[in-house]
């Protein structure tokens, strides 16, 4: 998406080499220990890959029921599908539905078979799983075409706005308005609270709280909408979503069976914003970034919440180190450069002293460090005020440093951020702000080169520097060494490195979904991403 | 000019004394024509406007029209049926309330904080208990004599329960930022209901909520016993909690003296 550019900051090639490979350092014994784990989202993923959805009557889903029903058996450090394809093989029930249904009911046995009926029962569920991996294929496959035939987003940034009504009905009318007034991306915000939830709510959903559920169904509802409205408009318009809290690899499964486009998907995030347990978050998040890697969805990270925690001077570097940790992450679960819409925010006070020159160093630092990238850039909120008109001048500026720095993704700002949710002519006023700075300042990144040493590569140099000095101090971090959880990274977690907030391993929402995989451990779907293969 | 020299009646200022001008903006669901534009003048006349001046139309799609008009309002503001809640609590700096906290309490003050609820903005807790503060006081953390634990987002309410009574809070605040569908009433009446089941009556913390959103004088209805509205400063909060845990205890603490 982006082309590459001079080098307007003269960072040190040698400095930027060893910032990647401290990242390396502090992920890769993350990366082994996620690898070693699986967790009950990231098995009820693979089920729904297998082809099973639906819910019982209370809500609860099927697949929670079956995953829950072999835990309580054999257990799951060898996977849900083993004794699951056992149990269809040995006739405990004609389908996955029917067994899961019967499982809930405590109707079935459970074991983990051993010899042939061990190989025979591998053999089925990789069967049954390859057809919800080459269905994500597929949709991979349409998106391209729609793309290729329809046309694309006519410039960068594309323009990323919000829908948020909780009903999935007055969603997609909002949505379709949205894409007609200039919206390149629509994302739908999930309900408040839809992430400490440990399953994955069912159907079209008309109730949600300042936001709409992510369901399979409202996600079909949403981006058939959109296919209609991309074809109106002569553009594909794309749709994000949100991969993340305690489903996160389900709703990812989800979203590459619904051809969503844009996931957010942080790596820390979830730790430490909503408290989940940092293993349960590891595990999950590489599970659903293989997902994503294969359904060509582009992944949006969460650096700018560090910034509504922590200051946005002081803290810089810790954005820069997220990115290289994300993007570690996310290289080392198969995505590629174009598919990480790495975060960063517009957060410095706007009373500091040169504030615009300080958000231009950190816009165009990320813009060196991670040149293929599309980037998503935020808006301000921590300094909204509730004075709308300072709110809109602090929007264009924004919206300035995004067209200077030639960012992939630009989430719009609204004026009335921390007043009200957005009106019609707030998304309006918006727009025409975005508009007017791209028609008359996007050619900007032509001519903008900051002054060799001047003040902007001063300062980005200076964050480059603190974020390998503050990646330095993790990875040499000794302190747990010999302990259960030695990683330096989780100790930094635990710490209150990362927008001040302390997430010991040992703690938070979702631990007990954890559950630390045997030697014969089989999971189909990890290992056709894994393989790249189809059956 | 002082508000007596005013009189108790005033209206709008634009550039001229008692020229009464204001400036609206709002849309329409109307297509932009001639008849949409007569519609917003005559809402403007009847919120008082006049005369009402439309200097702005747009249409924003085909079905609706953004207005922006300015215009004289027909209202004047009677100051003397102005009502408004008064600091109840003298302002003290922080080593008169480690002074207080000291000679009258004579253990450390304690405060639990939280974001409860579904609500993630740990702004307005973190700009009251973090050292680093709010407006250029510090946070409660810097107060010698408090000890503050600061729980952070998404806490669960039996969550803020347990801590509460596990460190012997003697306060708690709590902190919402997200309003939509009421959340923040919500949330509070559901935390103050908790706190009142699962303490003797008596010995419940003081319960303090704060947020952008909150209604002075609405403390009652919440069930707690102080709300803190936008732009309050750290200070504020740790005088009022010294004004209500320690300055006015004539009696012995009824939880001991060191815990």
């Amino acid at each position: 998406m982006s082309t590459r550019r001079p080098a307007l900051l003269d960072l040190d090639p040698a400095v930027v080499r060893r910032a990647r490979r401290l990242a390396r350092t502090a992920g890769k014994p993350v990366v082994d220990l996620a690898k070693a784990h699986t967790t009950v989202s990231v098995e009820r993923a693979t089920l729904r890959l297998a082809g099973l959805s639906g819910a019982d009557h209370e809500g609860t889903p099927w697949v929670n029921h079956l995953v829950d029903a072999v835990r309580s058996g054999p257990g799951l450090e060898h996977g849900v599908t083993t004794p699951v394809w056992d149990a269809l093989r040995r006739g405990e029930a004609p389908d996955l539905l029917t067994l899961a249904q019967k499982a809930s009911s405590g109707g079935v046995q459970f074991r983990l078979p051993e010899g042939r009926d061990l190989t025979g029962s591998r053999k089925a569920a990789r069967s049954a799983v390859a057809k919800g991996i080459r269905a994500v294929d597929a949709q991979r496959r349409t998106r391209e075409r729609m793309v290729a035939k329809i046309g694309d987003a006519p410039r960068t940034p594309w323009i990323y706005l919000i829908v948020a009504t909780g009903d999935i009905h007055e969603d997609i009318p909002q949505a379709q308005a949205a894409a007609r007034e200039g919206a390149d991306v629509i994302a739908v915000i999930r309900s408040t609270g839809q992430s400490l939830l440990d399953f994955v709510p069912e159907g079209a959903t008309r109730e949600g709280y300042a936001g709409t559920y992510a369901t399979q169904e409202n996600f079909r509802l949403m981006r058939a909408a959109l296919d209609e409205t991309s074809k109106e408009l002569g553009r594909y318009v794309r749709l994000t979503n949100y991969a993340s809290g305690l489903c996160m690899p389900e709703i990812a499964a989800l979203a590459g069976l619904e051809r969503l486009d844009m996931m957010l998907n942080d790596s820390m995030y979830g730790i430490l914003f909503r408290d989940i347990n940092p293993i349960r978050t590891f595990v999950d998040q590489r599970f659903s970034r293989q997902v994503h890697a294969r359904a060509g969805i582009i992944i949006n990270t969460g650096e700018d919440n560090y910034l509504t925690t922590a200051d946005a001077v002081e803290s810089a570097n810790t954005v820069t180190v997220s990115q290289l940790l994300n993007e570690y992450f996310a290289k080392e679960a198969g995505l590629e450069d174009w598919q990480l819409g790495l975060g960063h925010a517009f957060e410095i006070n706007p009373d500091l002293p040169d504030s615009f020159r300080m958000e231009l160093a950190h816009a165009l630092l990320a813009r060196q460090l991670f040149p293929d990238a599309p980037l998503k850039w935020m808006p301000p909120t921590k300094h909204m005020t509730g004075d709308v008109f300072r709110g809109y001048l602090l929007d264009g500026f924004f919206n300035l440093v995004g067209a200077m720095t030639g960012q992939g993704i630009l989430l719009v700002g609204m004026m009335t951020e921390a007043v009200v949710t957005p009106w019609l002519s707030d998304r309006d006023l918006a727009l025409q702000n975005v508009r007017y700075v791209m028609d008359a300042a996007g050619g900007l990144t032509e001519d903008f080169h900051p002054p060799r040493d001047g003040f902007i590569q001063t300062r980005a140099r200076q964050v480059l520097s603190e974020a390998v000095e503050l990646l330095d101090e993790i990875v040499s971090d000794t302190s747990t060494r010999g302990t259960a959880h030695p990683q330096p990274l989780l100790a930094a977690i635990a710490d209150g490195t990362f927008g001040a907030m302390k997430r010991p391993p040992t703690k938070g929402k979702g631990l007990d979904g954890v559950v630390v995989k045997a030697d014969g451990y089989d999971n189909p779907a990890t290992t056709l991403l894994e393989e790249g293969a189809t059956r | 000019m002082s508000d007596t020299e005013r009189g108790p009646l005033v209206r709008p200022y634009g550039d001229t004394t008692g020229d009464g001008m204001v400036q609206v903006s709002f849309t329409l669901p109307l297509p932009h024509d001639k008849r949409a534009e007569g519609a917003a003048l005559q809402l403007a006349a009847k919120m008082g406007m006049s005369p009402a001046l439309l200097v702005h139309a747009k249409p924003m799609g085909p079905d609706f029209t953004f207005f922006v008009v300015y215009g004289s309002v027909t209202h004047l503001v009677d100051l003397r049926e102005v009502h408004v809640v008064e600091r109840e609590f003298p302002l003290l700096t922080s080593a008169e309330v480690n002074q207080a906290v000291r000679t009258h309490l004579k253990r450390k003050l304690v405060v639990v904080g939280a974001c409860i609820g579904t609500d993630a903005h740990t702004v307005g807790i973190d700009a009251i208990l973090n050292i680093k503060g709010f407006a250029g006081e510090k946070g409660l953390e810097y107060y010698r004599e408090l000890k503050v634990v600061n729980l952070g987002a998404q806490v669960l309410v039996p969550e803020l329960v347990a801590s509460a009574r596990e460190v012997g809070a003697d306060a708690v605040l709590v902190s919402q930022v997200v309003t939509q569908k009421d959340a923040h009433i919500h949330n509070t009446t559901a935390m103050s209901a908790a706190f009142r089941e699962a303490f003797p009556a008596g010995q419940v913390p003081l319960l303090v909520v704060g947020g952008p959103r909150f209604e002075e004088g609405s403390a009652q209805a919440l069930g707690v016993d102080r709300v803190f509205g936008r732009g309050t400063t750290p200070g504020e909060v740790a005088s009022y909690l010294v004004h209500e845990l320690v300055a006015s205890r004539t009696s012995p603490d009824p939880r001991g003296e060191q815990r």
